[in-house]
């Protein structure tokens, strides 16, 4: 039985600040449970560690750290150290947590280190698209045409033009024994791979997609339903890589039109108003089918 | 007993009695061979440390950030563009009380680029909070490192320290070094015990954030933190000559000072050759002596003051200065004085920038030239030839 | 240590140690009551619940909870965000506007 539902008691208590419905707060709550209390937990600077730590109010129940917004994977490769030092690394894990900003952007240069040297940390990325707790600025994980306040669509332009970084193809490239995809829509299979995760040693990539109803503009309550329509478009194909090689996939029994996951939010609203938007949406079809055909996600 | 070491063998072996349980490196000249020989130690298994090749200062400064929140005593060294690198990083850890040592061996910051010293590096972050100590040669080097992690961890400080040595004239200079035992060393420095770090057994939330309603409490607190240091030193200094017989000196060290109607003020290794220059002038029957700033952060403004007081003529050489403004030193000084009835002829004298050799000749001839009529700010060696010749100067 | 939602009142008294620096108590935020955010609340009509305690993994702030397979939200917290309601399989939540 998933542990999830038994949960004593959340490891991130109420009261903080997320945004009612918030996607992001969801999957940390899911990934803590998951973990345990026998974990130290590293944060960089965004949504999560702001409306979970004003002071004297902190939410964490485990050992927690912000330091930067871009080092949480260097703090944690150093409280790492500390505790292979001290004797404690097989009892106590060690997660590094940041958003998508914090993880493929101003984050790179100490993930990879922390990679690269192989320490035995989980590091999270909860991909909520953008920059959300600055106001919705476009980062290296924003998709294809999304509308955020540094990438608005307007007469002269269609949104964000560049495509998601491929950060699970990052993951790879350094040798990670562990990387996969989740989303808060399978809160059961998020669960699963963040025991799995820690049950290897070495770094591992979690990559958790999270919706933000303010940031993406859609009601508090379809956090879930906006997270299933990505995965069941082929959007967000969620996986698992053991060693470099692809051991499952979540597959689509019938894969929906993107239109279903883009007309509920107003971040792709642009999309629909006219006939270019209507080739841009050809064009996101396009990179579903190519999820589809890359991880088998029919058939 | 004593041995002939290079400077960096001289602060790995100190850093090696410490015990840190981490250590981070990467490399930049001239703090590498600092960094080599500790991971020569380690992979000897002289050392039983964790030793972390990273990607940058700036994860060399966060790796020790995490380790010391863990509860491991930390190290690190850096220099010029290193610790510019890692600047949000050491205002961080000083926000965050943790009492890591950073070794900086000084050097010059680009533009333009160049390697060697002067200590515009350590100047740049005075600010951040982190107490500064500056070594006027390699035994202040090797007996500071102890003494730092001592100063460091007490209680009534908690705050990182950053031992200031000149980059290659004290990094790559061979000098006698009295050594320490191990055992010795653990008598003196107890193994870093803190009273909160990240624990699962006593869980806290670490880097919190504090709006307007909270954060002032927290600069304040550095502050008086920051003024216990100054106590916290003397003590140690004194345990510390008391234990080894060595006294260089606490938060400044005064040199044939008694009578003095001029005093040369300064800080790390120029220190040396004005005492060796001051030796010369006291033979020839001058009044004059040598005031050592080894503390920099916190400030020993009670100290200066009461050092200086009936001096008639100060010269402050400073190896840094702050564009706009002038000498940092000369200005510390100064405002140090405006609350004593005295008002000396006090003039700054910025030398040896970018690592231009000091000949005891050039300091001879500043000090000759000295008057009242000098301007506030002096460069020392300064070839006005090579500014007509490359350089664009607006006329003032 | 479980913490008893609904006893919340009473944790709010609690115990801040002096540290060198900022270090924040875990769990403290329950002294933070956010249910005054929510314009709607969850009705939990405990008809045609079927136990698959979705509703408990889905809440975004953990705050739906059972007593004796009785779902109820802590109401100290809850935003009302809806997604329980949204989520249940059988419809067995309602959302309903809170007039204070």
């Amino acid at each position: 039985m998933s542990q999830l539902a038994e949960q004593k008691e959340n490891l991130i208590a109420p009261g903080h600040n997320a945004c009612a419905g918030c996607g992001l707060v969801l999957a940390a709550r899911l990934v803590l449970n998951a973990a345990g209390p026998d974990v130290i937990v590293t944060n960089a600077t965004g949504c999560l560690e702001v409306t979970s730590t004003n002071y004297p109010y902190s939410a964490w129940r485990v050992p927690w750290i912000h330091s930067l917004f871009e080092n949480a994977s260097a703090v944690a490769s150093g409280i790492e150290a500390s505790l292979k030092a001290q004797g404690k690394l097989g009892k106590v894990k060690v997660i590094a947590q940041g958003g998508d900003g914090a993880t493929a952007d101003i984050g790179m240069m100490c993930l990879s280190g922390m990679w690269e040297r192989g320490h035995d940390i989980l590091y999270v990325c909860y991909d909520n698209e953008a920059y959300m707790n600055t106001g919705i600025q476009r980062s290296s994980l924003t998709p294809f045409d999304a509308s955020t306040s540094t990438s608005p669509s307007g007469k002269a332009s269609l949104g964000n033009p560049t495509l998601k970084k491929d950060m699970p193809a990052i993951a790879l490239a350094h040798r990670l024994p562990y990387v996969a995809t989740a989303s808060v829509a399978y809160p059961q299979d998020l669960e699963k791979k963040v025991k799995k995760a820690l049950s290897i040693t070495g770094p591992k990539y979690l990559q958790i997609h999270s919706p933000c109803p303010l940031g993406w503009g859609f009601k508090t309550a379809l956090t879930i339903k906006s997270a299933k329509l990505a995965v069941q478009t082929g959007l967000y194909p969620l996986f698992e890589y053991e060693n470099g090689q692809l051991i499952s996939v979540r597959k689509i029994a019938k894969p929906q039109p993107v239109e279903a996951y883009l007309k509920d939010q107003l971040r792709f609203r642009h999309l629909f108003k006219n006939e270019e938007g209507k080739k841009q949406i050809e064009k996101i079809q396009e990179l579903a089918n190519q999820n589809i055909k890359k991880y088998g996600l029919t058939g | 007993m004593k041995k002939f070491w290079e400077g960096s063998q001289g602060v790995a072996e100190a850093v090696k009695l410490c015990n840190p349980e981490v250590i981070s490196a990467y490399p930049i000249t001239p703090q590498t061979h600092i960094v080599e020989r500790l991971s020569q130690m380690v992979a000897d298994g002289d050392l039983k440390s964790e030793f972390i090749n990273v990607e940058s200062e700036f994860s060399a400064a966060s790796v020790i950030l995490g380790a010391s929140a863990a509860g491991s005593r930390a190290y690190s060294a850096t220099t010029s563009q290193g610790l510019l690198l890692m600047a949000e990083v050491l205002f961080n850890l000083a926000g965050m009380r943790l009492p890591v040592v950073i070794t900086c061996a000084n050097r010059s910051v680009s533009a333009p680029i160049n390697i060697w010293n002067d200590q515009q590096d350590a100047m740049t972050v005075r600010d951040s909070g982190i107490i500064q100590f500056f070594a006027e040669d390699n035994q202040e080097v090797y007996d500071l490192h102890l003494q730092a992690y001592k100063m460091a961890e007490d209680p009534d400080v908690s705050l990182p320290v950053i031992v200031n040595m000149d980059g290659f004239i004290l990094t790559h200079a061979y000098e006698p070094i009295e050594t320490i035992t191990q055992k010795e060393a653990d008598e003196f420095l107890p193994p870093y015990s803190p009273d909160r770090k990240l624990d699962p057994a006593q869980p806290g939330t670490f880097g919190v954030v504090a709006d307007p309603n909270w954060y002032m409490e927290t600069r304040y607190a550095m502050q008086k933190s920051q003024e216990a240091a100054k106590r916290v030193i003397k003590k140690i200094t004194r345990e510390f000559k008391q234990k080894f017989g060595r006294f260089q000196g606490d938060l400044i060290e005064t040199y044939r000072i008694e009578g003095a109607e001029t005093v040369v003020v300064a800080m790390g290794s120029l220190v040396g050759t004005l005492k060796d220059l001051i030796d010369e002038e006291r033979d020839n029957g001058k009044k004059i002596g040598v005031l050592k700033v080894r503390c920099f952060r916190p400030f020993p403004e009670e100290e200066i003051r009461e050092a200086l007081k009936d001096v008639e003529n100060i010269l402050v050489f400073e190896k840094a200065f702050c564009l706009g403004l002038g000498g940092i030193l000369y200005h510390e000084i100064r405002s140090a004085l405006y609350m004593s009835s005295c008002r000396p002829n006090l003039k700054c004298f910025v030398v040896g920038l970018g690592g231009r050799d000091i000949p005891k000749t050039s300091l001879k001839k500043t000090l000759d030239s000295f008057g009242p009529n000098l301007p506030d700010l002096n460069f020392v060696d300064l070839k006005e030839e090579q500014i007509k010749e490359h350089l664009y100067v607006p006329v003032s | 240590m479980w913490l008893q939602p609904g006893k919340l009142s009473n944790n709010c008294k609690k115990f801040m140690p002096r540290n060198k620096t900022y270090i924040a108590e875990p769990g403290s935020s329950v002294g933070n009551r956010t249910g005054s955010w929510r314009t709607e609340k969850p009705v939990f009509l405990n008809k045609k619940c079927t136990d698959c305690k979705l509703c408990i993994i889905l809440c975004p702030d953990g705050v739906v909870f059972a007593v004796n397979k009785v779902y109820q939200a802590n109401l100290d917290f809850c935003k009302g965000c809806g997604i329980c309601a949204e989520e249940c399989p059988t419809k067995d939540i309602q959302m309903v506007r809170e007039v204070k």
